[in-house]
């Protein structure tokens, strides 16, 4: 797999050298696509792609069952403006022509399913897509998603957790192309009171034996204090309810993505 | 049926290692589960092997549900519909008044033995939450069911049951508000508390290995069967068995014993879905006849999805059946033909269940009258020499009030009290 890069697995591996050479874990901001509305969702998306070394882009899912209730929310809202697995790739391709950052898709697999994998693979290249993110496939369930991912250029992304035996952490960690995500807490999604990022770096340590892709972690990264936490062993820290939280409250998105994105400083 | 060293759950030649039957089921799950369910499968096959385990369920189901379950010939409705005997395996005889109690005894005694104090559940109409909760106070385990709003509010008598045996039941706001949603949020619990929650899966869906498991331990209800029906007609096999199916599970604990035999000796197997207001009207809850193959809650089966992939909310008059898709072991059935899946709809099951309470005096679940609708055109079709043995799922009693509200609705005029049958 390593023999030939797809074109995802090269931007995103880039991504992740650039922090590094400057000292940083990669800041990966989420967003649920078409949230808070259609119309507002480029406005937020352009905020954090202002900071991050890559986006994180959700189609939002009528049963997200890896996520918690801010990100499910956010789907529910975005899926009554109109907002489903074609519009997202259409808010997609509108990034990609005003950002040169990766951006990565994450979704379910059941809308993959439904638009057919070839299809919705060709569709996301198309929309200028580097790479997706499947909480709910584990590698091994279906090879051909990562197959036909490949053929089209698109990078893909497992998740670690936990609870992951060595011999998953190594199966999970030699099928990912992109990166490699691991989970922090046993759990879903969603920013949580205190932190609970005991378990990080012994299942980073196993990861990074297997991984030929660099390693990022999310769930439960809220703030620049656990990024820190979370950057002083990962290479890329994912952060997703704690942007949704600012845009429902009205926060600055901006400035709240700055200051995490320095707290992915090593 | 009585208690020997010999007591056994069935082996099945479905699923495959990687728990599909054909190309549905699977672990469409977060990793965070794989672990648990790779646990939960060694746990299982080590405890159907372990006569000790077989002899604690098979006491349970004898002296605390009631089995077996009488298999009765339906007499006066045999004689209404004209044609074939209809049996009627009698499920609603079982202490909590379903099916559902056989499943969630063997899940709950499955997580006593590993170790686990606390179980979740996820129910609908509640009958599974009932059962549950029953289960969990019998062993003396936590007992948390989740429910949807929506489900609270026209199913309160089950509620304060559940809250009567010691349950916690925590409503689902999420979504739908209905067992979608609940099955959703319970699986969320079981991600954040895996290592020491056991998930009582109410249905033949989810990820493997709980489609084979819930399978086996509803399997006793076809098993009773052929013993029953060999001592009653001299044969094991009737012409045909007639089951109803959301998830699926009293359908396949049916079928199952039935399925896997040469095709010559194979019944023909009925699976009624919940048609609702009809197919065509999209609402309804008929997954096979209305769905296509999709992922939800971890298994790949045919669901009620749009096609961008969201779930479409089914519907049904029948809270038990109100669910967006079918076990894969149903679909696999249905692909390869072993198996035939009737939609039903609300109208004609509410009919049904008129017509069993006044000619055999026993009201079904509104559930189980989607299978005694189309026993009686089958009936009519197979002759008189045919046997037909429906399984009824459950007992009518929770569903009594909104059957009230339904005929008032239909028959203003001081109409009630005809059959229209």
């Amino acid at each position: 797999m390593t023999a030939t890069l797809t074109r995802g697995a090269e931007r995103i591996h880039a991504a992740f050298a650039r922090a590094g050479a400057e000292g940083r874990a990669a800041f990966i901001p989420f967003m649920t696509a078409g949230y808070p509305t259609a119309e507002g969702f480029p406005a937020v998306a352009d905020a954090l792609l202002e900071q991050a070394d890559l986006l994180e882009v959700g189609i939002p899912y009528s049963d997200p069952l890896g996520d918690g209730p801010t990100i499910q929310r956010a789907s529910e809202q975005a899926l009554a403006g109109g907002t489903s697995t074609r519009r997202t790739l259409a808010l997609v391709r509108d990034l990609r022509a005003r950002h040169d950052t990766p951006l990565v898709i994450m979704t379910y697999v059941n809308p993959i399913y439904a638009v057919g994998p070839r299809e919705f693979m060709r569709l996301a290249a198309e929309a200028g897509v580097d790479g997706l993110i499947l909480p709910d496939l584990p590698p091994d369930q279906d090879l051909e998603i990562a197959d036909l991912a490949a053929e089209h250029g698109l990078a893909v992304t497992f998740l670690i957790a936990p609870t992951s035996t060595p011999e998953r952490v190594k199966l999970v960690a030699e099928a990912c192309t992109g990166f490699l995500y691991a989970v922090s807490v046993t759990g879903v999604t969603g920013a949580r009171e205190g932190t609970a990022l005991a378990e990080v770096p012994a299942m980073l340590a196993l990861a990074r034996e297997h991984a030929r892709v660099p390693v990022a972690v999310g769930f439960g990264v809220k703030d620049a204090a656990t990024a820190r936490q979370v950057a002083a062993v990962a290479d890329g820290v994912v952060v997703g309810s704690a942007f949704i939280n600012a845009v429902r409250e009205g926060q600055d998105v901006g400035a709240l993505a700055a200051e995490i994105a320095r707290g992915c400083r090593k | 049926m009585t208690s020997s060293a010999s007591v056994t759950l069935p082996s099945y030649p479905q699923p495959d290692a990687r728990g599909r039957f054909g190309r549905f089921g699977g672990r469409y799950v977060p990793e965070t589960l794989i672990p648990a369910l790779d646990e939960l499968e060694a746990a299982y096959l080590a405890a159907k092997a372990d006569p000790a385990f077989l002899q604690e369920l098979d006491r349970l189901l004898r002296e605390f549900v009631g089995r077996p379950s009488a298999l009765y010939l339906a007499q006066r409705l045999t004689e209404h519909a004209g044609g074939a005997k209809i049996y009627l395996k009698r499920e609603d005889q079982n202490y909590t008044g379903a099916h559902k109690i056989n499943n969630c005894l063997a899940q709950a005694l499955l997580a006593k033995r590993m170790g686990k104090r606390r179980v979740i559940a996820e129910t609908g109409a509640g009958q599974h939450g009932v059962a549950s909760a029953t289960a969990a106070a019998l062993l003396g385990l936590e007992c948390i069911v989740y429910m949807g709003r929506e489900d609270i509010r026209r199913q309160a008598l089950n509620v304060f049951r559940m809250r009567l045996l010691g349950a916690e039941v925590r409503e689902v706001t999420s979504g739908t508000q209905t067992l979608k949603d609940a099955t959703n949020e319970a699986i969320r619990d079981w991600v954040t508390n895996v290592r020491d929650t056991f998930y009582i899966l109410g249905s033949v869906v989810g990820p493997h290995p709980y489609p084979a498991m819930v399978r086996d331990f509803q399997s006793v209800i076809g098993e009773e069967t052929k013993v029953q029906l060999q001592a009653l007609e001299g044969r094991p096999a009737p012409d045909a068995i007639v089951a109803c199916v959301g998830g699926g599970s009293n359908a396949i604990g049916i079928f199952a014993p039935y399925a896997y035999l040469p095709e010559d000796q194979r019944p023909r197997l009925i699976g009624t879905e919940a048609a609702g207001e009809g197919v065509d009207s999209g609402r309804h809850a008929a997954s096979v006849a209305g769905g296509r193959v999709g992922v939800l809650h971890g298994s790949m089966m045919y669901l009620l999805n749009d096609s961008e992939g969201q779930i479409v909310p089914p519907h049904s008059v029948s809270a038990g059946l109100d669910y967006p898709g079918i076990g894969p072991e149903h679909c696999h059935y249905s692909e390869t033909g072993v198996a035939e899946y009737v939609p039903i709809t609300d109208a004609q099951a509410l009919e049904a269940l008129q017509l069993l309470t006044r000619l055999e005096g026993i009201i079904p679940a509104l559930e189980s009258a989607h299978a005694i609708y189309h026993a009686v055109q089958l009936a009519r079709e197979l002759g008189p020499e045919g046997v037909i043995v429906v399984n009824l799922s459950g007992r009518g009693d929770k569903d009594v009030a909104e059957v009230m509200r339904l005929l008032e609705l239909e028959q203003p005029q001081g109409q009630r009290g005809e059959v229209r049958a």
